[in-house]
């Protein structure tokens, strides 16, 4: 066990798979960052530096640079995973998904389904999300809502280096196409991380500490913003739990409605846009299954319905923070039935 | 020509298989009983016989929304299909994808395609599987004069190229792309735009079996033994309008008796076959007997087949969630 960066655990996963098991395979931009030119043949290891040195330990049949071209490689990721590899494709960001829509909401989503359970999609998308770098409206956005509303995709967003790994790792194993989102904010944040492989189960939300008052659900990097507000909650004795979501598809609705039923309140936290987004979604699981277990309505902290701004006084307060899920807090427990 | 009487008889009963398969489908519309769309592959046979005839269990092929013939060309079961396209338990996809999703991996067929431009890309990952695999398989995208103008296909031709993938874009050029006429709609020449590319590209009589054949030929080989893609751009004619219900009045009536009349791939196969005593006309006779045969049989299965279990709604979103 020793301190690493999100960063180190994600390239860690990598590296594991790609040694346990040779027909999984990188591809996307710039993941080697490099070929073809005169210089260094992984300059980058990718857009945020995950897949730096694979390069050298696999050799350019396991991981390859790409044109960008998210439709013809994310839909060669598809046609490969049909046909016997695993492959684990990279986006810089989200936001470029766009342009492939089709390649994972009507194919890598629907094979499965549509053939009539004859085909195995074993193929991972990774790509950064998320707003804080002054990186404006189309490289800031936390668009996993979208992706969790197709049927037959899995949905992951780490919050925290131990979970990147074990997720990432579970991710390549599973025969499901799985979308694999990395708030770039998080690149450098550093935990406790096993050198061995090991995997953390889809599904199964984290605790990340347990109190009576109040459950703060969250997800992400917004998992860190939330337990800043629990550390200044608690100086004013109201004690939260704080759910880490970890996969949003498929969603822990278990562990969400037993600390409903525990707390009484809830504060779901979100970086995605406010409509339709993962608070909206969970917020409604609870009033339809857990409406009596709630001593007052559920509050839901997240951006306005606005694109990312650039400037950075906008961006951070476009962001939800830890003093918006002290607020929140507060309300819910003032407005107690 | 080099192929054997035994290939030649095969050859033909694939396309009559088709024909009779699409012109039995079409008319089963008229009954009701099929519950979705389909779009038919008739007038088209000599393009998928003509290249998949050519490949074996290790070679793929992706497939279009017009793709019941290359589902039969690449060995698909035919009750299987035709059940499938019922919307039944028994069909090939247990019912649940219809005309437009007709797949079995097992044959090296990953699918028809509900999306213009779906193949290509997903044909280069096959082509990459192969190479990095080590299987000596060829991956072959069919795609039409619509599909050749989507960005996906584009991108997919310039992936393969660089990454020297064993892949054949088959662009079959029947003209139209729903109503809308190539003529109007693809800008410049599709042979030269694949050369571009740096792609080795050439046009074929799509109505001529044995064209199809010997560029297909070339094309797999260069593929097999690692020379990178092709394409072919496949001229050919289709029958009936873009989908079952499709009244066609975008193409003269003269155009379309012309079409009937002269231009049919099977017409043009008998002729050359029987002209140049490789085959004899009872010989063809006996195999129109037995498709007929077939595809009877096809449709009593399909319509004897069970709906499909409600419980099975939502099974297979997911192989574990």
């Amino acid at each position: 066990m020793s301190i690493k960066t999100f960063r180190q655990a994600l390239n860690e996963a990598l590296h594991l798979e790609m040694s346990r098991d040779k027909n999984v395979i990188i591809f996307g931009e710039d993941v080697c960052g490099g070929t073809g030119g005169t210089g260094e043949k992984d300059a980058w290891g990718g857009a945020f530096g995950v897949t730096k040195g694979l390069l050298s330990e696999f050799g350019p049949d396991r991981i390859m640079d790409t044109p960008i071209t998210e439709s013809a490689f994310v839909g060669a990721a598809v046609g490969a995973a049909m046909t016997g590899l695993r492959p684990v494709t990279e986006i810089m960001f989200v936001d470029f998904l766009g342009v492939c829509f089709d390649q994972i909401f009507n194919q890598a989503a629907k094979v499965r389904y549509m053939f009539g359970g004859k085909a195995d999609m074993p193929m991972v998308l990774r790509a950064s999300y998320g707003a804080g770098a002054s990186s404006a409206s189309q490289h800031s956005q936390a668009l996993y809502p979208i992706f969790t509303h197709i049927p037959g995709l899995k949905v992951v967003v780490p919050s925290n280096p131990y979970d990147a790994k074990g997720l990432l790792i579970n991710a390549i194993r599973d025969e499901d196409p799985v979308i694999f989102l990395e708030h770039k904010m998080l690149y450098d944040f550093s935990g406790e991380v096993p050198d061995e492989a090991y995997t953390v189960p889809f599904g199964e939300a984290g605790i990340i500490r347990e109190g009576k008052d109040v459950t703060l659900i969250s997800l992400g990097k917004m998992v860190n913003v939330c337990q800043e507000a629990a550390d200044e909650l608690a100086k004013e004795n109201v004690a939260a739990s704080i759910l880490d979501l970890r996969t949003i598809s498929p969603l822990d609705e278990e562990t969400i409605l037993e600390f409903t039923e525990e707390t009484g309140r809830v504060v779901v936290v979100d970086e995605a846009y406010p409509r339709c987004g993962v608070a909206a979604d969970v917020s409604s699981i609870i009033v339809e299954k857990a409406f009596s277990d709630l001593k007052a309505p559920i509050k839901k902290v997240t951006p306005p319905h606005s694109p990312v701004p650039y400037a950075p006084n906008l961006e951070q307060a476009f962001l939800p923070s830890s003093q918006n899920v002290i607020d929140a807090v507060k309300e819910v427990i003032r407005g107690e039935k | 020509m080099q192929l054997s009487r035994d290939e030649l008889l095969s050859a033909y009963q694939t396309m009559k298989t088709i024909r009779v398969f699409e012109d039995r489908v079409n008319q089963e519309m008229g009954s009701g009983d099929i519950p979705g769309a389909v779009h038919l592959y008739a007038g088209q046979e000599a393009s998928a016989v003509g290249i998949c005839s050519l490949l074996d269990s290790r070679d793929q092929i992706a497939s279009t929304h017009r793709g019941h013939g290359h589902c039969i060309a690449k060995g698909c079961d035919v009750p299987g299909m035709m059940a499938e396209i019922f919307g039944k338990q028994n069909g090939l996809c247990l019912g649940k994808g219809g005309s437009m999703h007709i797949a079995d991996l097992e044959k090296g067929m990953m699918g028809a395609n509900g999306i213009v431009g779906g193949g290509p890309p997903m044909i280069c990952g096959a082509a990459l599987s192969a190479k990095i695999l080590g299987t000596k398989g060829v991956a072959v995208a069919f795609a039409g004069d619509g599909a050749f103008n989507q960005g996906t296909t584009q991108e997919a031709l310039n992936l393969a190229s660089i990454w020297q993938l064993p892949v054949v874009f088959a662009i079959e050029d029947n003209g139209f792309a729903e109503a809308t006429s190539s003529e109007y709609a693809v800008a410049g020449d599709i042979v030269k735009r694949a050369q571009a590319y740096n792609i080795a590209s050439e046009k074929v009589d799509g109505l001529n079996f044995f064209e199809v054949h010997l560029a297909a030929k070339t094309a797999i080989e260069r593929a097999r033994e690692g020379l990178g893609p092709s394409l072919l751009q496949i001229k050919t004619e289709r029958y009936y309008g873009h989908f079952s219900g499709d009244a066609d009045t975008y193409r003269s009536d003269e155009e379309k008796n012309e079409m009937r009349q002269n231009k049919d791939c099977l017409k043009i196969f008998r002729n050359k076959v029987i002209g140049s005593s490789l085959l004899n006309e009872k010989q063809l006779n006996d195999i129109d007997d037995k498709v007929l045969e077939l595809i009877d049989n096809a449709v009593k299965f399909a319509r004897e087949g069970a709906e499909p279990n409600l419980e099975d709604l939502t099974k297979d979103v997911y192989l574990s969630y």
